[in-house]
């Protein structure tokens, strides 16, 4: 895992972020299916990740010694599509195929289809195990690249990822960080509650992740997931720790679905959605627009 | 006569000793499916996983990204129903080469019943695109089957029965996916068999013998892909094929050799195999008559046939 020495600045890199959540709603507007929320709520991760972190070549998709990620939310496929793009993997013109007939961008991810993608997904839940495997494969075959797997917080109801995680320190798997996008709502869930954050009850509100994991003996770590100095904060830790606790780290990612346009925002109602034309007018000028609030 | 399980584990081993790409993952149950021989071998080709299904095949489909040929082992009715989505997701959809030698295959297991019999499997993962899907008769085909997959570059899956059964073919024997094997000729009546229950079914043959009837016996190890045309000439002019199955009589070889033959018309299609119901724990001789796959209770269904199509 190398550290890149021309780490863009935190400015470019929210710069990077608003084109990115741009390109997600207006891909699936054109599309006309699609999903919003997801993709939002990791965009600031997903480009800290690619632009900042991950130790990759656009050119070189499938360079044996890249750092993997896999976006085991496979439905906020737009979101990886858009920082992939973006970041050189494939034109950005191309983002106008997602989800059309013969396109390399699928509703769900394609390893086989798309430069970049690590891992196939879309059946919630499997992404963490597939990491797991990869990064046991790395320590095998003393390959220092490092495995990243982001997961949703709707996602861990899923019983799969504990089977995973019950057994990721067991095979010493510090070269594995799994990001939890803890973005408090998913698709419809349970009815909202007096603490909640937002108009529904939060998918794992009730639980105290940090003590989970921590018990699990994995290492943890909580960050805002829209500050880029709380994210390589993380980052950094994960690197350091590398070699030294023998555990594999979660980081808890805490987000807000539908970040960075104002009417889908902390609702679960933008969970997928196309917007409409004044709709799209109004996410152009908060993301993009001189006077945007965002900007 | 040896047991498959026995022959698989002895020929990982020796295919892990020479292939650092070979791992096998075991769910917790490698002193039944002999996943111990390989972990006693060769204990760097041998991956615990606990007893955790769904994540042993998304582990394996990890590491075969990285160049591995992973086996999967463990009972097979836990890989094909309870990680059937990750079988389909990361191995079936990726061509990922996973190998899944599903243990204590069909209805014989030990006395275990019906929580543990798997007889869907072939149904469901012949459904899977890019899987190869094989049922070997025997210890040699078996082992012929196992060194073929450890080279295949996709997905395989091979049904590894519990318990030995009497050899149907001998060392010399040579596995080519897709191929039927003519394994005895009759003029009377045409039987089609697939996995362990071909040496039940040429002992059937036997008992057709004695009382006078000839019968062809046609083994199908391969229930994905096929040689259609090759099956279709074996059966030649048959009015009449009899599959036998040690699996449901939905889906499986009787559903397969039906679906070639109707497209081709004229021949009739009786399917012998489990009935749509649960069956029991019981002594494998009381599984094998109670439930119709016995060598006498399959001669018998053989001569009704005749005596009705007459």
């Amino acid at each position: 895992m190398t550290v890149l020495s021309s780490r863009p600045t935190n400015e470019e890199l929210a710069d990077l972020a608003r084109q990115a959540r741009w390109k997600i709603v207006e891909t699936v507007a054109a599309s006309k299916a699609g999903h919003i929320g997801g993709p939002l709520s990791a965009t600031d991760v997903l480009i800290a990740l690619y632009f900042a972190q991950l130790d990759i070549d656009p050119a070189a998709p499938q360079d044996p010694d890249r750092d993997r990620f896999i976006l085991s939310k496979g439905h906020s496929a737009i979101g990886l599509y858009s920082v992939l793009a973006l970041r050189g993997y494939f034109p950005v013109d191309e983002l106008a195929t997602f989800d059309h007939g013969n396109s390399r961008l699928q509703g769900h991810p394609d390893m086989l289809l798309t430069p970049g993608v690590d891992a196939s997904t879309g059946s919630l839940g499997q992404g963490l195990s597939a990491g797991a495997g990869m990064a046991l494969g790395a320590k095998r075959l003393g390959k220092d690249f490092h495995t990243w797997v982001m997961v949703g917080d709707g996602e861990i109801e899923e019983g799969m990822i504990w089977e995973t995680v019950l057994s990721a320190p067991r095979f010493g798997l510090d070269n594995l960080t799994l990001i939890i996008d803890l973005n408090g709502l998913q698709q419809y869930g349970w009815p909202s509650e007096a603490n909640d954050r937002f108009d529904r009850s939060e998918p794992v509100g009730h639980v105290d992740l940090e003590r989970v994991f921590t018990g699990f003996g994995w290492n943890t770590l909580t960050i805002d997931g829209h500050d880029f100095d709380e994210i390589f904060e993380a980052f950094g830790r994960v690197s350091a720790d590398r070699g030294v606790s023998g555990l594999p780290t979660v980081i808890i990612s805490r987000t807000t679905k539908g970040r960075g346009i104002s009417f889908t925002e902390g609702t679960y109602k933008w969970h997928n959605g196309v917007a409409t034309e004044d709709q799209l007018e109004t996410a152009h000028a908060e993301l993009l627009g001189e006077t945007g609030e965002n900007r | 006569m040896k047991a498959q399980r026995l022959v698989w584990g002895e020929t990982l081993a020796d295919l892990a000793a020479n292939d650092q790409r070979v791992v096998v993952l075991d769910g917790d149950l490698a002193t039944s499916t002999r996943a111990d021989i390989v972990a006693e071998a060769v204990p760097g080709a041998f991956i615990e996983v606990g007893i955790a299904e769904q994540n042993m095949v998304g582990m394996a489909f990890g590491l075969s990204t990285l160049g591995y040929r992973p086996w999967l082992s463990t009972f097979g009715v836990f890989l094909t129903h309870r990680a059937v989505d990750q079988l389909r997701m990361l191995v079936s959809q990726t061509k990922a080469p996973v190998r899944v030698a599903a243990a204590y295959s069909g209805l014989l297991n030990g006395s275990s019943g019906k929580t543990h019999q798997d007889i869907e499997d072939l149904a469901i993962m012949r459904a899977m695109p890019n899987m190869t899907v094989i049922a070997p008769a025997d210890e040699h085909e078996a082992e012929a089957v196992f060194r073929w997959a450890a080279e295949h570059d996709g997905p395989v899956y091979v049904r590894v029965a519990r318990d030995a059964v009497s050899p149907v073919f001998d060392e010399s024997y040579s596995f080519a996916p897709g191929v039927p094997h003519l394994v005895a000729e009759g003029t009377d009546v045409t039987l089609i068999s697939t996995g362990v229950q071909t040496s039940r079914t040429l002992e059937a043959v036997s008992l057709l013998a004695q009382r006078g009837i000839s019968a062809k016996l046609i083994h199908l190890p391969t229930l994905k892909p096929l040689d259609a045309d090759r099956l279709v000439e074996l059966i030649g002019d048959a009015q009449t094929v009899v599959t036998v199955e040690e699996h449901s009589r939905i889906g499986g070889l009787g559903g397969l050799v039906s679906e070639v033959l109707s497209e081709r018309g004229g021949t009739r299609v009786i399917r012998i195999g489990l009935e749509d119901r649960w069956s029991e724990s019981a002594p494998n001789d009381f599984l094998l008559d109670k439930y119709g796959l016995s060598p006498e209770r399959v001669a018998a269904a053989v001569v009704d046939e005749l005596a009705r199509s007459v």
